[in-house]
């Protein structure tokens, strides 16, 4: 092996070594031989046998299934995902038996007591063996799987015109796919509690509950919190919080989205949206810097809810109660949506963009070296940051950001309340320690040195910054969603846009890249600062502005060393790891 | 005729025999644990040396103990499953949860005899090197939890039991854990969840094999009470002479719970094997019979969950002639030998040697819906076949038993069983649908007739055939 060229860029990650070869097993599912690891990630991403389940998977088959999570402990409770198999036959000498055609025979599974009738595996918890033969389409199969859903039927209230699931419920899905029209049943259905209050956010209806216990090992083995239980015996199996009303972790919602059925809906939704109204769109939670993936649903320009997106680089299938339920802000009545300027002395005027980014242009090329700080907020997107950067590189600015910390917990949450500090940082816009160049700033403006202070997305009234001091500068310029006391004192105010009104990437406190996409319209003049800032700098710098995002995201991979080969659509939906 | 054969009934029910220590030990207790405690390693024919403890799980093995709870598994063979590399300590429970309905057999030795069980279990456990074990005792069953730690204490203060047993550095803790009170309680999965704590919920198998993944996730053993006792004479007789008690294959004694309609019920120890179902409920030394004017109409035949014979049914069974060959020989109902393969070969099952008698004067409908709200009050609801099913058909049942029923019930019944038999997460499935599917099988007629004339009164009395839906009263 040749020693490699001495790199001009930094090096790109080292390529993993090589994996050892995985060790497979054949089997057939449905008539179709496989190759399959002979182990597979289990729901801690630990290596154990893989499953019939899985096995399946890799065929193409998906063996219907409602306790089973891939995330989740396995239960083998619903027995819905019951297959006829057959396991290669051993003769008296140990060896394998043969057809006549050299092919080994085939012994199907049937019940030991009764061996006219076949015998079922749950798919789910069934680990394969070597010759397996899983016939998840047989006529035996096919009637388990009926009766399954019969039984699961039977005491079912199927309200399902009035249920929130419908459109996403498992039950009606297989339903249609696997069950009889009719049933025999001829009793009197059980009934069971209605409209239970689990918790703060949670309302559950018993008698639409599969008793899959999903929300049940969701809350015990994930969020650690072994609050919901299951009460009485038999039939009259009922779910129940251990303290009724105080199912109340910060994670209550994910049962939500793992309940497949309409016994668990969250109070924020309940009822306000049919979900094949909703338009999805791909995009991150920006409460914390975990970065969760979400999918936001919107309809006509409106957020309805958040749902967290499987991304098992960052959150998994899981996100926090508090990041999904903070998205009201964005359609508030109160929000930016005006260029606003106040000339010395003079009433704040309402005026075009093109003359805001005039009046900031000129103020930014006038400006003397060191004349100008730099206050960026860390929930500004990189592509943001990287031109502000420009700006404040053209003019010798001082930069800073502002830190955002709380309390992490063991799943989920970051103690950084930001979504993109190491885009600030691996911009260059501020040190490791945000608030660093804070108090030099608030100096540089008391003595008179900086006359000029660029504000986007934090109000420094709150960081000591106080409005006196504000009101020493000659020039505050200002970009933000919401008012606050520093959107009041700016003597140029830019209104940006919501990260769900526009498109761009953030770093998450792990290195992980990632992009989202835009679902709504910013309100009003309201403009994605990545659009405005980039005429800006050309108005400052004379740079020719990118055309596109995917554009100005491969010009700041070039210019930024931790983002060095990675281009816009590598990203992709999962993002990349870059080095920090 | 044939006789009871007393052997873990010897002493218990002789006048004047009591559960303490002094008197265990006056009618030779404990002697069987000193003499394998000190017994030296085995040298094999081979030159191989086979540790005691190695011996005795060898001898248990030859002895041919089968599993006396349920299953009827061998003994030996179960231990011969327990992971012994896993570096995780081997836990030991008795099962002492005796709820089959008609099975009272465990409680007589739990009251009477508490030391012969823990004799049993001690050897069980250094056999196995076991540290910590349990007794699940029946949480119905109060006074035995008492007498049984009363006679722990015994064992423990004469040096049976705690630190360094008979100086020999083996250590050994035996606790009593009192059952929450559920049928479920007793399935060995279950049973291990709810030691642990939790609701009796049995474990998916794979993975949650007891001798692997059992209490605490680690390898434990589970023997019923019985199967326990019958490794002290194991080794106080040595497997040889053990295996001559019975038959091949059904080796040692088995106490067989009789209830019905015989004239003495209560609790025989027989070689099993050696005795038929038919001596069992007519000789003097067993049942004694029926009641005046009575005529047999049904054997259940091992607990409450197998599949009930008809009085008159003849049974093919393989028979080993003199000159080895295997031949089927008609066995009627009252030859069958009470023996786990015999009832299997009938196809049914010896359970938990548990024979409930019925004669002509019962109604096959009514012993099922009485059969059947057991079930669907005890299942513990997991499952969903088990969960739905078996309520199901406690409501059916029970519209047949209150004038509600229609001749279509038959096949209602055996389609819902049908349903439920294989496909759940642990045997209660069996045990609830093999009761309703054998006795429509068998008894077929008297369910339609039942049916029949629930719809011509119905017919009669508003001119509909189709009865409104019953339904059970809640618990
Ligand atoms: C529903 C159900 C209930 C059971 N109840 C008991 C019981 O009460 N006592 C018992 O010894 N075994 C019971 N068993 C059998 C146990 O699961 C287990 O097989 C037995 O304790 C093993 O002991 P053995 O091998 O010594 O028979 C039950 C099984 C099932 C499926
Ligand atoms: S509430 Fe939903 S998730 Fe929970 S057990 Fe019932 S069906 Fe499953
Ligand atoms: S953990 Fe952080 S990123 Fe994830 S949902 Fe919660 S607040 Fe949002
Ligand atoms: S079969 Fe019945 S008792 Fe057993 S786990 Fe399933 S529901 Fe529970
Ligand atoms: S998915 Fe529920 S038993 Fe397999």
């Amino acid at each position: 092996m040749s020693a490699p060229a001495a790199p001009s860029t930094p090096p790109a990650p080292a390529p993993a070594p090589a994996a050892p070869p995985v060790e497979t097993m054949t089997v057939k599912v449905n008539g179709k031989t496989v190759q399959v690891p002979k182990t597979m990630p289990d729901w801690q991403g630990k290596p154990a046998p893989t499953t019939m389940l899985q096995a399946a998977r890799i065929a193409g088959v998906d063996i219907p299934h409602y306790c089973y999570h891939d995330k989740l402990p396995v239960a083998g409770n619903c027995r819905m995902c019951l297959v006829e198999f057959g396991t290669p036959m051993i003769g008296p000498d140990r060896k394998p038996v043969l057809n006549e055609d050299g092919t080994p025979k085939i012994a199907r599974s049937v019940l030991p007591y009764e061996p006219g009738t076949a015998r079922g595996a749950i798919a789910c918890a069934t680990p394969i063996s070597p010759g397996m033969e899983i016939y998840a389409d047989s006529k035996a199969t096919q009637q388990m799987r009926e009766s399954v859903l019969e039984s699961l039927l039977i005491n079912h209230p199927l309200d399902c015109t009035i249920c929130d699931q419908a459109g996403e419920c498992k039950l009606q899905e297989y339903s249609v796919q696997h069950g009889k029209a009719g049933s025999q049943f001829v009793e009197a259905k059980v009934h069971k509690p209605k409209a239970v209050d689990l918790g703060p956010r949670i309302v559950l209806d018993d008698e639409r509950c599969i008793l899959c216990t999903r929300c049940i090992r969701f809350t015990r083995d994930i969020a650690g919190d072994d609050a919901l239980g299951i009460v009485n015996r038999g039939s009259y199996n009922t779910i129940g919080a251990f303290e009724p009303g105080r199912f109340d972790n910060n994670y209550t919602l994910n049962t939500v989205d793992l309940c497949p059925v309409g016994a668990l809906t969250s109070k924020d939704f309940r009822f306000k949206m049919r979900v094949w109204f909703l338009k999805e769109t791909k995009s991150l939670c920006t409460s914390c810097g975990t970065g969760c993936n979400i999918t936001i649903g919107s309809r006509e320009g409106v957020i309805h809810r958040y749902e967290p997106r499987d991304n098992d680089a960052v959150n998994g299938p899981w996100m926090c109660d508090s990041g999904r339920l903070n998205y009201r802000w964005i359609g508030r009545a109160d929000r930016l949506k005006e260029v606003l300027r106040t000339s010395s002395g003079g009433p704040r005027e309402r005026i075009t963009w093109n003359a805001a980014l005039e009046t900031a242009a000129d103020i930014l090329r006038r400006a003397p070296q060191g004349g100008v700080a730099f206050v960026v907020s860390a929930r500004q997107t990189n592509e943001e940051l990287f031109l502000l950067k420009k700006l404040a590189t053209h003019t010798g600015a001082l930069t800073d950001s502002v830190p955002r910390e709380g309390d992490p917990d063991r799943l989920l949450v970051s103690a950084d309340r930001n979504p993109n500090s190491n885009g600030v940082r691996l911009t260059g816009m501020a040190f490791t320690e945000f608030g660093f160049n804070l108090l030099k700033i608030a100096d540089g403006i008391a003595l008179g040195r900086i006359r000029t202070l660029v504000v986007f997305g934090e109000d420094l009234t709150r960081e000591g910054l106080g409005p006196e001091l504000l009101a020493k500068l000659d020039a505050l310029i200002v970009s933000d969603i919401l008012p606050n006391a520093t959107t009041a004192a700016a003597t140029l105010l830019l209104p940006g846009a919501a990260h769900a009104e526009k498109r761009g990437t953030f770093v998450n406190v792990k290195g992980r890249l990632q992009r989202f996409q835009k679902a709504v319209e910013p309100p009003g003049d309201a403009r994605p600062e990545s659009e405005f800032l980039q005429e800006l700098v050309q108005a400052v710098t004379g740079e020719e502005p990118a055309r596109s995002i995917e554009g100005l995201f491969n010009r700041m991979a070039a210019g930024v060393p931790a983002f060095a080969g990675v281009e816009w659509a590598r990203i992709g939906d999962a993002g990349v790891t870059v080095q920090l | 005729m044939p006789e009871p054969f007393k052997l873990i009934l010897k002493n218990l029910d002789e006048p004047g025999y009591t559960p303490d220590i002094g008197c265990y030990q006056r009618h030779g207790g404990y002697e069987a644990l000193k003499r394998a405690l000190a017994m030296p390693p085995r040298e094999l024919p081979d030159g191989k040396k086979l540790s005691p403890q190695e011996a005795l799980r060898e001898d248990v093995k030859a002895s041919g103990l089968r599993g006396r709870g349920g299953a009827g598994f061998s003994a030996g063979l179960k231990w011969s499953f327990v992971d012994r590399r896993s570096g995780k300590p081997i836990y030991l429970i008795c099962n002492a949860d005796e709820s089959e309905p008609g099975t009272f057999k465990d409680r007589q030795i739990l009251h009477k005899d508490p030391h012969q069980l823990i004799e049993g279990m001690i050897l069980s456990c250094w056999a196995n090197d076991v540290k910590l074990a349990y007794i699940y005792i029946r949480g119905e069953m109060p006074h035995g939890a008492k007498l049984l730690n009363q006679a722990l204490k015994e064992a423990r203060a004469a040096g049976f039991l705690g630190k360094n047993i008979l100086g020999t550095g083996y250590d050994l803790e035996i606790h009593v854990h009192r059952g929450a009170g559920a049928y479920i309680c007793g399935e060995e999965t279950g049973l291990i969840e709810s030691l642990e704590g939790k609701r009796a919920y049995p474990r998916i198998k794979p993975p949650y094999f007891p001798a692997v993944l059992g209490l605490y996730m680690c390898p434990t053993i589970v023997n019923n009470v019985e199967t326990l006792c019958h490794v002290k004479h194991i080794v106080l007789m040595g497997p040889a002479e053990y295996a001559k008690l019975g038959t091949p294959n059904n080796t040692g004694t088995r106490i067989v719970s009789l209830s019905g309609d015989v004239r003495r019920p209560g609790y025989y120890e027989i070689q099993v094997g050696r005795v038929t179902l038919g001596e069992l409920i007519f000789d003097q030394n067993f049942g004694g019979g029926l009641k005046a004017g009575r005529s047999l109409k049904a054997i259940i035949p091992g607990g409450s969950s197998s599949k009930v014979l008809k009085a008159g049914e003849v049974f093919k069974l393989n028979h080993k002639g003199a000159d080895g060959q295997m031949t089927k020989v008609d066995v009627p109902l009252l030859d069958l030998p009470y023996d786990f393969d015999s009832l299997q070969q009938a196809g049914t099952m010896s359970g938990s040697s548990a024979i409930i008698v019925l004669d002509d004067s019962r109604s096959m409908v009514e012993t099922l819906g009485n059969l059947s709200e057991f079930y669907a009050h005890e299942s513990c609801g997991q499952c969903t076949p088990c969960r739905e099913g078996a309520l199901w058909l406690a409501k059916a049942t029970h519209r047949l038993c209150h004038g509600e029923g229609r001749k279509a019930d038959a096949d209602y019944l055996t389609h819902i069983a049908q349903n439920i038999q294989g496909r759940t997460i642990c045997a209660f499935g069996e045990a609830a649908s093999w009761p309703v599917l054998s006795f429509v099988k068998k008894f077929r007629d008297e369910f339609e007739a039942q049916g029949a004339a629930d719809e011509a009164a119905h017919a009669n009395a508003r001119g509909s055939v189709r009865p409104a839906a019953g339904s059970l009263p809640t618990h």
